[in-house]
């Protein structure tokens, strides 16, 4: 599997993060590298092999499904760099 | 006698403190003093005297005669623990000016107990790194040093050299793939991973939830063992974290290894190994031995494919973690054009924000994770992961305690000598820890010795899950053993 100037400007845009198209090429190569690296994962044999959900054994904890925290708006607005009347604010997402 | 402070282990101090012969308050400034002197080494990249000198002052208020051990001992803390009210920003430009209205759950357990923060600590950005040079505050440096700058290692290389340098007492590390252990190898220091669940990860900044794990970076053993405790314990806020009785590890340090066995694992005798890694390993395996210990060969067969499983899950995790950071609700957000909608703003903020070798990872997990490639390396890398595992059941289940393995393929290298090398080359450095976070293993890096220049060299035992007071009670045995007392010369 190779990766081409294509394929990286299209991962670029689906990860959210801009590349200039000069920058294209040599990300590619990058991408090429590690993939390369980690292409000697299909050396081993993984039949009936179950991929891993969970490293410990433990089943994860349950509780009741109710409201435990809340109520503190100024304080999980104190760090938006664009906070207005109780919101974060963004650009227009719809016209 | 104001330096002289800064050098005493925790438990030294611990020990002063209840007698009486020192004041929290003296320690603290102390160690205020050594880091205000030390800024050439770039460990400490918030300092927060105020609070450090309130903490202490209370401590001493409350007085030790039942104290926890931890009460009035300065400590440094990564980067990547939000710390309320201190800039806690992961090395990142991203999280840049972010301050946290709340208190990580393994800060607030070290203060509950009386701990001092001294300040948060230089680490690679999100902790994505071996050497400390993916750093938005540029690169923390060893204190130990031949000719040229050297690196302390990554991600917690700022811990590793505050600690290693004499400027903290302890510090906290966390470790993905070899980030506490590699560091602290290459700085002479003791660095514990615990297993995966034991410590909460709850207020750390995530970077690949499945291997995460913080652990104490500290000048011995015994000091580990006191800071673990300190740090570990279930916590409601993490569903990962192991409700589990988190035992005296203190006391379990008897260095009685008498009939332990201890394995070999012949996979991690790397082509081209230094010959003073190997002189280290075997040595390692012979102080164990003479301490009555029963060395035996063992096979790790899937080890070869832990780092490419690795730069597969570590990186898909990472993408999705990192796609909090949107320039919306913390941190740094990209000026905008007319015109720009949200799109740009995502994409900008992050292009700004994100350094190289983050960016590079966000897109390789992105990528893996991608329609049409999630089964034939995302799924892939979890079966060799389980592999990878159960490598370690099938030897631990034929008996064997521990694991002794190399710490580091090599010694610390120069700062900015491998800027020119492909990405893969710095990944090589968590050859011998990688395989322990992805089998979700508790692992020790301890000094054991020192290469033809002087540098200092560790060696790691991989224990059995939950079995960290075996683990550190065999690292103690090796630690009285190798004798390493090694200290850096002052130059900065």
């Amino acid at each position: 599997m190779s990766i081409d100037t294509e394929t990286a400007r299209k991962v670029a845009k689906l990860a959210r993060i801009r590349v200039e198209d000069d920058a294209l090429p040599a990300l590619a190569q990058e991408f090429n590298a590690i993939l390369g690296f980690i292409e000697q994962l299909n050396e081993v044999d993984v039949d009936g092999v179950e991929p891993m959900t969970s490293v410990t054994p433990q089943r994860l904890k349950r509780r009741d499904d109710v409201v435990t925290d809340g109520h503190q708006q100024d304080k999980v607005l104190a760090n938006a760099p664009d906070a207005r009347e109780g919101f974060f604010a963004v650009p227009k997402v719809v016209e | 006698m104001m330096t002289e402070l800064t050098k005493l282990t925790i438990a030294a101090a611990r020990d002063a403190l209840r007698k009486g012969d020192v004041t929290s308050a003296e320690l603290t400034q102390a160690c205020l003093t050594a880091i205000d002197g030390a800024d050439a080494l770039n460990a400490f990249v918030h300092k927060t005297p105020e609070v450090a000198m309130a903490q202490a002052k209370s401590a001493d208020d409350r007085g030790y005669a039942d104290a926890p051990g931890l009460q009035g001992i300065p400590l440094g803390i990564k980067d990547l623990f939000c710390t309320k009210g201190v800039a806690s920003q992961a090395a990142s430009r991203i999280l840049d000016g972010f301050r946290p209205e709340y208190e990580s759950t393994v800060t607030s357990q070290l203060f509950d107990r009386g701990a001092v923060m001294l300040g948060k600590l230089n680490m690679d950005e999100f902790a994505m790194g071996s050497s400390n040079e993916t750093s938005v505050y540029g690169d923390a440096v060893n204190p130990w040093r031949v000719d040229e700058n050297l690196t302390p290692g990554g991600s917690s290389g700022g811990s590793a050299a505050a600690v290693a340098a004499d400027l903290c007492l302890g510090a906290t590390g966390t470790d993905t793939g070899g980030s506490i252990r590699q560091p602290a190898a290459f700085t002479g220091i003791t660095g514990v991973k615990p297993t995966y669940g034991r410590v909460s990860r709850w207020g750390i900044v995530a970077f690949a939830s499945s291997l995460d794990q913080a652990g104490p970076m500290t000048k011995d053993v015994r000091d580990a063992a006191i800071m673990l405790e300190a740090m570990c314990g279930h916590d409601p806020k993490d569903s990962t974290s192991a409700d589990l009785a988190v035992p005296d590890f203190e006391a379990m340090l008897t260095g009685d290894i008498k009939g332990k066995t201890i394995g070999i694992p012949a996979e991690y005798r790397m082509d081209g190994m230094p010959d003073a890694i190997e002189k280290l390993w075997s040595e390692g395996a012979e102080m164990l031995r003479d301490a009555g210990a029963k060395i035996v060969d063992i096979s790790l067969p899937h080890t070869k494919y832990a780092l490419p499983a690795y730069y597969v899950i570590a990186p898909a995790e990472a993408s999705s973690n990192l796609a909090r950071y949107d320039g919306v609700r913390f941190g740094h957000r990209a000026k905008l054009e007319q015109g720009d909608g949200i799109t740009e703003m995502y994409e900008k903020t992050r292009a700004e924000g994100f350094g190289p070798e983050v960016q590079r990872r966000v897109m390789v997990g992105t990528y893996v994770l991608s329609a049409g490639f999630y089964d034939a390396y995302y799924n892939r890398a979890r079966k060799v992961r389980a592999l990878i595992k159960q490598d370690f059941d099938t030897v631990f289940e034929d008996g064997v305690d521990a694991i002794l393995t190399p710490a580091t393929p090599s010694a610390a290298f120069p700062l900015g000598s491998m800027a020119d090398t492909d990405p893969i080359q710095m990944y090589l450095n968590d050859v011998f820890t990688v395989t322990v976070n992805l089998a979700g293993l508790p692992g020790v890096a301890v000094p054991t010795g020192q290469d033809a220049r002087g540098l200092p060299l560790g060696l790691q035992l991989i224990g059995r899950p939950w079995e960290e007071g075996d683990l550190l009670n065999v690292a103690y045995s090796l630690e009285r053993a190798a004798g390493f007392v090694g200290k850096p010369a002052k130059w900065w």
